[in-house]
């Protein structure tokens, strides 16, 4: 029989969080401004920017451990809604380059090559920001609800929920590459100049943005971490471990798994949204099934089943990432190969399990060895 | 029977997709009307070779032409460089004399040519040069000919040929024969001729003859249509059995090992690869005569490889994960991960395999239908293929102890089946299927490391619709997504084509959530 279920949020991701915010909300942003530029402590424009990015990822992440780690849902289509956040705002950012494109016409740059005379009908209300901001999470947000729907519904779950998601990967990315979707095709959209009127190359406008993107992850943090101590969270946690006995306790376990699907598909959304004004592009590249995997392998890295498990690896991952491809560019992929392969074997908890046997010696992530006990997942 | 009912819906559809689908055709025959005929000029004399060479370099264009002619005539092909030195020097308009008389000797000798290919397509050349003067030549080329497609095309040129003819009734005779030879080349002409006909200043000739043409273009256009079913049908079925070969090691590892082998795909990389670097060898080691045999030679060497290569992986990681199906998952696409990078780092990209002999070309079959070799090669590999995993895994001593292994591991062990080394076995099988699939695969595409992440998202979904672990389900499924594909695609496109596959499989699952051959009883929720 499995131990007494503990609160998955035990006070001991208290810390973590706490200092994490510190880090990544204060000393940052300070050693960014603060040190002057060729101190040892200053930490450059481009760096700030980069932890951005990886903070997004974060976010995206949080998504996919609220529904992966905590409830067995494993989806490998989080990619596709990070595009769709992300295509969003981006499609906001093209409207707003306006005259300053290449061609200086009042039309993206790509619908000058490609012969579009008009802007396409779904382009219109993306004039608008705030446009852009709700539809960066309502798309995803419905979008997962009638996939999702459709999905549970039918009882497809575990792998061949994975399989189908991956291939609603497959589809989107296929789709997104086209050009006669006014998406820009396989270039995307990029070249953006300004967000509600500030430019996007000012170092200042980036902070901001950067701020604003702790804020946003400590607001799903906050938010997934509201949902998985409630009731809702403890009965997440039984589907995973045993969607029978939930069946049978009078639970209907699909509309749970719905629920964290659609949450988790509106933080991708969220996360794709601030990813674009940061990096300044957006590609079909980062919809495919390969970026959806790598969300995966974050919050496996990290330590699934805990929230900061999640960003810990969506952190720890891209940094690496980021470090390692400008020395060995050609062996980044037999690193996320390995990490995939190492990690699934020896380190089932990833980062956090390892610092938890390390540190204190306590037992792995509550619910897993339950889990394992069971030989299911 | 479910699955005849499911087949008989994908064949019922690919008969609709055909008929109402566009038809696009090659037509050749455009311009062969509208040339005028230029042999009736001015008496002109001529009686020698000698005298026609010199005359085709006049001044006079009725000498020109009439030496022209009478060298369509009498020439041969042995005439060629003695025009083309002319050609060199000549002026524009003795160039452009030139030019149709050096393609009709050309295309006259190749209708002699040894490869019946070369007379085909000179027998279609002389059809779009509107020369009558070649009528002669393709009637005497048919009479010899003993392959019946080339012979076909000899006649269906002559008769279009014969649509230039001064002579009304040679010209309606044509126009019938046209119709009863089906001939797809001829419709657009046909189709002038039709509304040649329809102009109010028409003779009553013109009249006549497209009344001929509208009863022959129907005739062609219906014989078309059905043309148009067979091919996709077939189109249908080279997909589903290039998705079957591949499915087929899934669905073992999947249903017999509970494992999810993402890196299914790369193992059959690694059997074209294999395929690959065996072509090198035969063409670095032995004569060039023998050439041909690194294909067959290739099939154990593939086979092997990718047999070794999924045993140390079963060794190595997968055997940490049985019962684990979501992490099989994650792990299998790492180790697919490395595989790629490796044979992109050590390979490079764009490797590519020649086709042996015997699989290069087509065979047609009927007027309208080609089957490439590479193609129906295919189709009987994954037969062949199908029948010896049945037969491997329900008529065999291993089989049985596999799929004892997979309904009770304890009691199989009890009973002294070394469940270890089934698993290992059952897994290094699975991934030399895969290698033989690489190897067949090279025959139709491209060697790059991608290979695998092309096809691997399909045959996953035809496992998921087939069901697990029932061969049966994983034929039918994955004649039903082969077949749909290729139904749906003239309408949307390929790329359209995938995402309506992606939702009917969805759909399709709401209606049976384990797919098509759900397992039954106490071992469905496991």
């Amino acid at each position: 029989m499995p131990e007494p279920m503990r609160s998955p949020q035990d006070s001991r991701e208290t810390w973590p969080f706490y200092s994490a915010v510190a880090l990544f909300l204060i000393v940052l942003p300070l050693l960014n401004v603060l040190p002057p530029e060729d101190s040892w402590l200053h930490l450059s424009d481009f760096r700030l920017n980069q932890f951005g990015k990886f903070l997004c990822f974060a976010i995206l992440a949080i998504g996919l451990d609220l529904t992966w780690g905590y409830c067995g849902v494993l989806s490998l289509g989080q990619g596709v809604f990070f595009g769709f956040g992300a295509y969003c705002m981006g499609m906001y950012l093209a409207l707003q380059i306006g005259k300053e494109s290449v061609y200086g016409s009042d039309l993206p740059d790509f619908m000058v090559w490609t012969q579009v005379k008009e802007l396409p009908w779904f382009w219109i209300p993306f004039k608008s920001f705030w446009a852009g901001l709700l539809g960066a999470i309502l798309v995803p947000v419905l979008f997962a609800t009638i996939f999702g729907f459709l999905a549970f519904r039918s009882r497809i779950k575990g792998v061949y929920f994975a399989i189908i998601t991956q291939a609603l990967a497959f589809a989107a990315w296929l789709v997104f590459n086209r050009n006669e979707t006014r998406l820009g095709g396989t270039n995307g959209l990029t070249d953006f100049k300004q967000i509600l009127g500030f430019r996007l190359s000012d170092p200042s406008t980036q902070r901001g943005l950067y701020i604003l993107t702790v804020l946003a992850l400590i607001g799903a943090y906050l938010l997934c971490r509201w949902i998985v101590e409630s009731r809702t969270g403890k009965v997440l946690i039984a589907i995973r471990d045993s969607e029978s006995r939930v069946v049978f306790s009078g639970y209907t376990p699909w509309v749970y798994k719905l629920f964290v699907f659609v949450v988790a598909a509106g933080l991708a959304g969220l996360a794709g949204l601030l990813y674009v004004p940061q990096v300044g592009i957006i590609t079909p590249a980062q919809i495919g099934v390969l970026p959806s995997l790598e969300v995966v392998i974050w919050v496996a890295v990290g330590g699934r089943g805990t929230l900061v498990g999640a960003v810990l690896g969506a952190v720890t991952v891209n940094y690496g990432r980021s470090v390692l491809t400008n020395y060995f560019p050609e062996a980044w992929p037999f690193i996320l190969g390995g990490l995939f392969v190492v990690v699934v074997t020896m380190f089932p908890d990833g980062l956090i399990g390892i610092f938890r046997k390390l540190f204190s010696g306590g037992p792995p992530a509550p619910g897993l060895a339950v889990q394992k006990a069971q030989g299911g997942s | 029977m479910k699955g005849w009912r499911c087949a008989a819906i994908v064949i019922l559809l690919m008969v609709v997709s055909a008929v109402m689908g566009p038809h696009q055709r090659l037509l050749f025959a455009e311009e062969v009307s509208s040339q005028p005929s230029e042999t009736a000029s001015a008496p002109v004399a001529v009686l020698s070779i000698e005298q026609a060479l010199s005359g085709i370099q006049s001044d006079d264009p009725a000498v020109r032409q009439a030496a022209a002619t009478f060298l369509i005539e009498k020439g041969d092909a042995g005439l060629i460089p003695k025009l083309d030195e002319i050609r060199a020097e000549g002026s524009r308009i003795v160039r452009q004399t030139i030019k149709p008389v050096v393609d009709l000797l050309k295309n006259k000798a190749n209708l002699m040519h040894e490869s019946p290919d070369f007379r085909r397509s000179a027998a279609a050349d002389l059809a779009l040069t509107g020369r009558v003067e070649a009528i002669p030549y393709l009637k005497e080329a048919a009479d010899k000919e003993d392959v019946w497609w080339v012979r076909y095309t000899m006649e269906e040129s002559w008769h279009l040929l014969e649509l230039n003819s001064d002579d009304p009734a040679v010209r309606l005779e044509a126009v019938k024969k046209l119709g009863e030879l089906r001939s797809l080349n001829s419709l657009s002409t046909l189709k002038e001729l039709i509304e040649a006909g329809e102009q109010s200043e028409a003779t009553e000739q013109q009249k006549e003859l497209a009344a001929a043409g509208r009863a022959a273009v129907e005739r062609i256009e219906t014989w078309s249509m059905w043309a148009g079913v067979l091919e996709t049908l077939f189109r249908g079925i080279s997909l589903s059995s290039i998705l079957l070969i591949m499915s087929l090691g899934l669905a073992i590892v999947f249903g017999l090992m509970g494992v999810i082998n993402m890196a299914h795909g790369e193992l059959m990389m690694i059997g074209a690869y294999a395929t690959y670097v065996t072509q090198q060898a035969f063409i670095a080691w032995f004569s060039p005569e023998v050439f041909d045999w690194y294909f067959p030679a290739a099939l154990p060497v593939a086979f092997l490889t990718a047999a070794m290569v999924g045993w140390v992986l079963e060794a190595t990681v997968i055997r940490f994960l049985y019962g684990r199906l979501l992490e099989t998952l994650l792990a299998t696409w790492g180790i697919s991960l490395i595989l790629m990078q490796a044979a992109r780092v050590y390979f490079g990209d764009l490797t590519a395999v020649i086709a042996p002999q015997a699989l290069r070309g087509g065979a047609q079959v009927m007027v309208g239908v080609y089957l490439p070799y590479n193609r129906i090669f295919i189709i009987v590999l994954s037969v062949v293929c199908v029948v010896g995993v049945y037969y491997l895994l329900f008529r065999s001593n291993l089989g049985m102890r596999v799929r004892a292994v997979t309904q009770n591991r304890n009691m199989s062990a009890c009973l002294g089946i070394p469940t270890r080394k089934v698993d290992s076995y059952t897994f290094a099988f699975a991934s030399g299927l895969a290698g033989v699939a690489g190897w067949a695969l090279t025959m139709v595409g491209n060697v790059d490391p991608g290979l695998g992440q092309n096809y691997i998202v399909d045959s996953f979904m035809v496992v998921v619709t087939g069901g697990v672990g029932k061969l049966a389900g994983t034929i039918w499924a994955s004649l039903g997504i082969g077949g749909l594909n290729k139904v749906i695609e003239p309408f949307t496109g390929a790329v359209y084509g995938k995402v309506f596959i992606l939702l009917g499989v969805i759909l399709f699952l709401q209606w049976r959530p384990s797919g098509l051959f759900a397992a039954k009883g106490r071992s469905a929720d496991a």
